[in-house]
Order: C-alpha cells, then structure tokens, then sequence
C-alpha cells in the first residue's frame, strides 16, 4: 500500500498535503473502489470547506462514495481535469488525481502515514 | 481483458428492418380525425419496418437469453426478485379492478375500496401500528413519506431545531437520500463486530437536535439488532422519533411487530414482502404504518368506513383525511392492481399461519445455506443470520474476487447474487434464498459455490475469464460506464 510520509491522512482515506495545500483520495481507498468512472467535485474556488463536509462524489463499476475534506480552509484551485478523466485517481492518487486546494489549511484528528497504513491493515482482513 | 464475441448473433430489430415492410394495419378512427400540428410533423422516422412475424421471432429468440426466475435460481432474493406465486397475476388482471379509474364515483368501485381497507388492516395488524397510508409507491418514496410526517410531528410541537436524522452504515442507501432530500443533517453511526448499532457511538449523537433514527432491523448483513429495544430508548430519551425500514420485514412476518417493541413508523415494501414482482423497475409499493401519537399526519386520503353496515348491508366505503395530514403524496391512491391487489392476494393465501411460515422458512433457508458455507466463505458476522447473510468473496493470497465468483456462478447456471453491497463488507456477496427454494435447490447452490472456491486456488483463470458457458463473455463493466453511448442517433441529426 502506497502512502507518502509528507502527507496526512483521515479515517475515511483523504489525504492532505500540508506544504501544498492539495487533497484528495488515499491509495487504499482508490483501490478498494477499483475501477473509477465518474468524479464529480462538489466545491469551487473561493469557498470554505470544513474537514469533514463532501467536497466530490466518486464513483466506480463496485460503489459511489463521498470525498470528504480532508482539511479546514478556502479552496483556490479545483482539478477539473479529473471529471474528464476519472481514471487519474486510480493511476496517480497523489499526484495528478489532486482534487482541491486550500490554503490556510488546518487539520485536526488526522494520522500519519505509518498510523494510516497500520489502520488500513486492520481493516482488510 | 474481456471476450464478448456473441456465440449466437442476433441482429438488432434496426438491422432487420427493410423499407416498406409493415406489420400494422390500423384501425379505422372511431373519433373524428383531428391534424397533428405542422411543426409535429416530419417526413423521415427511424423507426425499424418488419412484418409482425419477424419481431415475434425477434422477441422470441431475445427472450430466449434471458435468465428469470421461472427458468432458475436467483440468490438476490426479496430484495431484487424473488419467486412470487402466479395467481396474484390472475387476480391483478380480473376485470372489475383492471377496467375501474381511480376518479369513478364511490358507489361504483366499493370491491376496489373494501380490498383497500382490509389491505390497511391486516398491515395495522403485521406490524403493530394504528394506522396505515397505501399511497407511496415504493420503499423510498415510503421512507420519503415517512420523513415528511416526522417533520410534521415536531413541527407540531413547536420543536423546529431538530435536523439530524441518524443513520447505521450498514443501512440502505435510499435511507440518507430520502432524508436528505428534506435538507436534514445525516449522520452515519458505525456498526459493531456482531453487526448491531454501536450503542456508545449511538449515545454520542444523541441530543435535543436529533429529528429521528431510521434503523433497518434485520439490517442489511441480515443481523436482528440484539439491543433493539436499548437502540429505541435511546433515540426517544432524546426526544427523537424512530423509523423502521420494512424492506427487512419478510424475515419478521408473525414474529415480531415494529410497532410492539417501540419503533413509530415503518414503510412496508409489499414488492419485497408480499410478492409483488420487483425486477424491471418496477411497479414497487411502499405503505407507511404510524404509531397512534403519529396517525393524524398520515397523507390523506386513507381509505376508510364512511357508513357503518349491518347483517343486511355492506359498510359504505370512501376517502377520509386525517385531521393534520401532510397532504398527498401521489396523484391518486398508490399503486392499486400492481401492488395492492396482488399483496392482497398473497396474505389471503397464506393467512397468519402461513405468514409465518414464509419467514421462518426463509430464515432457515439462509441459516442453512450460511452453514454450508462457512468453512469456506469468511463470513464476518458469523452468528445465527435472518434472511439473508453476507460472506466474502476474496480468499487469502489470492487476487480473485467477489465479481469473479459472481461471475462464475453463471457458467454453474446460477444467477449472481448481490456483490459489493452492503459496503460494510469488503467484496461482499449477499446470499438471500428466500423461503421458495427447496434443500435440493439450496445444496446445488452451495455445491457450486464451494466448487467455485476450489477452482479460486487450483484455476484462478475460469473466475478471471468467466462466463465462458453464456451467450457473452464478461461485459467491459469500465468501458460501459466511461464511454457512454445513450443513444443511437443525436437529436441534432434530425
């Protein structure tokens, strides 16, 4: 499982990176979802997101689930290239697969990346 | 990666088409004729042209690929299609309530409203609740309905600042959209290890802004909930209302009412329940029962007595509104012949005893079938199940799956069951016989899904590659959900 030791991570598998500002789905979560057909991002630049609220709405051939912010702040830039091609979330989850940036971004309650990956562990059986 | 070469090809009714070929001929008008619009009217239709013996023969060969539930087993149970007895197709179609119109007098359509009224009684009856509305016309639209008289009731009692529905993630995924579509707050409240509401999650939510729960008991791992009645004294501790999800309630029939252990209302799926038929979309019907203290919210109108009969005559039947109705929730009063009549039917049939029966054979069905499979499939809430259980699909240092499995069922001529739900599972598969199948049926079942576990390990590629055996192979599910092709021609091009 791939989880970058500069980023921070929820329990519902967003990541945060705190030098960008960029978040977006872990690469557990994508490949628990497999094939991704459909990413709708629920904010725009210029709102506030609060960690915890939807900011995207995913879907794959398995399931639809939520995005969820992974960080308190106001967003200044969406990746609108991946509604075009929802396939970058399964190939490049914390690289091109960004879906929003904040700044400002302030996060509470979230794991690093050792205390993520052991989490996911635990929860494949 | 997939091989969907067809191993019979038959053309697509347009393919077959050849100009000037017809197989109408119409009726002379039997009203005067009347011109269409110019604007409505164009000179180039693309509409195949076949005689009538061709798209019989079309249809027929179609439907000869189908896999129903008159040609075999379907594990999906009452939740997608289960076998429902052929005279509720009888007694649908009788002419007195195939020919009556929901706007005919009282007087002239009494049968239709006395079979309404028992209907709404034997419900009351099932579930232990004071009052029921037929008129949702599905689960959801039920749940819906639900949601609108509980915002009813506290608005009633001048508590506006409730807004927070709870739900357990084990629920179904209607339940939050038919909250949300209220604007309510939705929380999700996580399950335990033995597949119950997590009681001291529970607890943390619980304040004066909670508008209500909405619990599905068996929930959708088919777990009875072991602290129900601590789950029900908590949210109304809170001054919340309890909502009961009925699509579950084919495991409870004559067992245990909703209304006897405290929740406040219900919707009833008479299309899971009562053997309405379900695939295809459709029609559903999805009834609300309330407790006493909820009955004057119910929509109107309910069916109800408006003159009281004796040994001579029958009761007058009729429409009565109930005091501070929420108002309508369908242009007319549900879904008559293809829900009432045929749920109708099916109680009838049965009467209480026999009610009864259906859940406990449907109970034991599934209690077999788990057993069976436990020591192949990981089953991760492994106790006595309701209806329905849910195991695994994945097996350790493998890298097949719950689609293959599903997938390979079909070259053992076994229709799929549901995979990937409930979420709470991961690569679920989720087994629900019904009470129609018999143990020959159930061990051909088991048998091939313990093969199918044999063959993960020994020849991994049959589930990779499977079906092999059916008309196509497996269906490029990426493709068909990326590159979408709705239509066959673009309106622009006309």
């Amino acid at each position: 499982m791939n989880a970058p030791s500069n980023l921070k991570y929820t329990k519902s598998d967003e990541w945060f990176d705190p030098s960008s500002g960029a978040m977006g789905l872990s690469d557990y979560a994508q490949s628990q979802l497999s094939d991704i057909v459909f990413v709708e991002i629920l904010v725009d630049v210029g709102d506030t997101v609060e960690a915890g609220n939807p900011i995207a709405s995913v879907e794959s051939v398995k399931a639809s689930a939520e995005t969820y912010a992974s960080a308190t702040g106001k967003v200044v830039a969406v990746n609108k290239a991946l509604s075009e091609k929802p396939e970058t979330l399964n190939s490049d989850p914390y690289g091109a697969g960004w879906m929003v940036k904040v700044e400002g971004g302030a996060v509470s309650d979230a794991m690093d990346s050792a205390a993520y990956g052991k989490y996911c562990e635990g929860r494949s059986h | 990666m997939t091989d969907a070469t067809p191993k019979i090809v038959e053309p697509t009714i347009f393919d077959l088409s050849s100009p000037g070929r017809t197989g109408v001929t119409f009726p002379n008008p039997d009203v005067p004729r009347s011109e269409l619009p110019a604007s409505l009217l164009r000179a180039d239709l693309p509409l195949p042209e076949l005689a009538e013996v061709d798209v019989v023969r079309h249809y027929m060969h179609l439907s000869k690929f189908n896999y129903s539930v008159d040609g075999g087993y379907y594990p999906l149970g009452s939740c997608t299609m289960k076998y429902n007895p052929k005279i509720n197709e009888d007694t649908c179609r009788l002419p007195g309530f195939l020919y009556t119109h929901p706007l005919q007098p009282i007087e002239t359509v009494q049968g239709n409203l006395a079979l309404m009224y028992q209907l709404q009684e034997w419900l009351k009856e099932i579930s232990g609740f004071s009052a029921v509305t037929l008129q949702p016309a599905a689960g959801a639209h039920g749940e819906f309905t639900g949601a609108l008289i509980m915002r009813a009731y506290h608005k009633s009692r001048g508590d506006a600042k409730r807004m927070k529905m709870l739900i357990p993630d084990s629920a179904h995924g209607t339940n939050p959209a038919s909250a949300g579509m209220l604007g309510l707050k939705i929380v999700q409240i996580p399950s335990d290890a033995r597949g119950n509401v997590d009681l001291k999650a529970l607890k943390e939510q619980c304040d004066d802004t909670v508008f209500g729960m909405m619990l599905t008991n068996p929930n959708t791992v088919g777990m009875f909930d072991e602290h129900i009645e601590d789950v029900i004294k908590i949210i109304h501790d809170c001054g919340g209302l309890m909502y009961a999800d009925g699509a579950n309630l084919n495991a409870l029939l004559g067992i245990v009412r909703p209304g006897d252990i405290g929740f406040d209302l219900m919707h009833f799926n008479l299309h899971k329940t009562f053997a309405v038929p379900h695939g295809g979309g459709g029609p559903g019907s999805g009834p609300v029962g309330v407790a006493a203290h909820l009955a004057d919210f119910l929509p109107e109108p309910l069916v109800g007595i408006l003159e009281e009969g004796d040994d001579e005559t029958p009761p007058l039947f009729g429409f009565v509104k109930p005091a501070k109705s929420i108002g309508r929730m369908k242009a007319f009063h549900g879904h008559f012949g293809g829900g009432m009549v045929r749920a109708y039917t099916y109680i009838t049939m049965h009467g209480p005893e026999g009610l009864k029966d259906v859940s406990q054979y449907a109970v034991l069905n599934a209690n077999y079938l788990q057993a069976r499979l436990r020591s192949t499939y990981h089953v991760p809430f492994d106790r006595i199940c309701m209806h329905e259980f849910v195991v695994e699909g994945q097996f350790a240092g493998s890298d097949v799956r719950a689609l293959d499995i599903a997938k390979r069922l079909m070259d053992y001529n076994f229709h799929p069951p549901t995979n990937y739900f409930p979420l709470i599972v991961h690569e679920a598969l989720m087994i629900e016989p019904t009470e129609t199948e018999n143990k020959d049926t159930l061990d051909a079942f088991a048998d091939a899904l313990i093969k199918i576990a044999e063959e993960a390990k020994t020849k991994p590629e049959l589930l990779h590659n499977a079906p092999s055996t059916t008309l196509f192979g497996r269906m490029d599910e990426v493709k068909a959900a990326r590159d979408l092709v709705l239509c066959c021609w673009l309106p622009e091009d006309y």
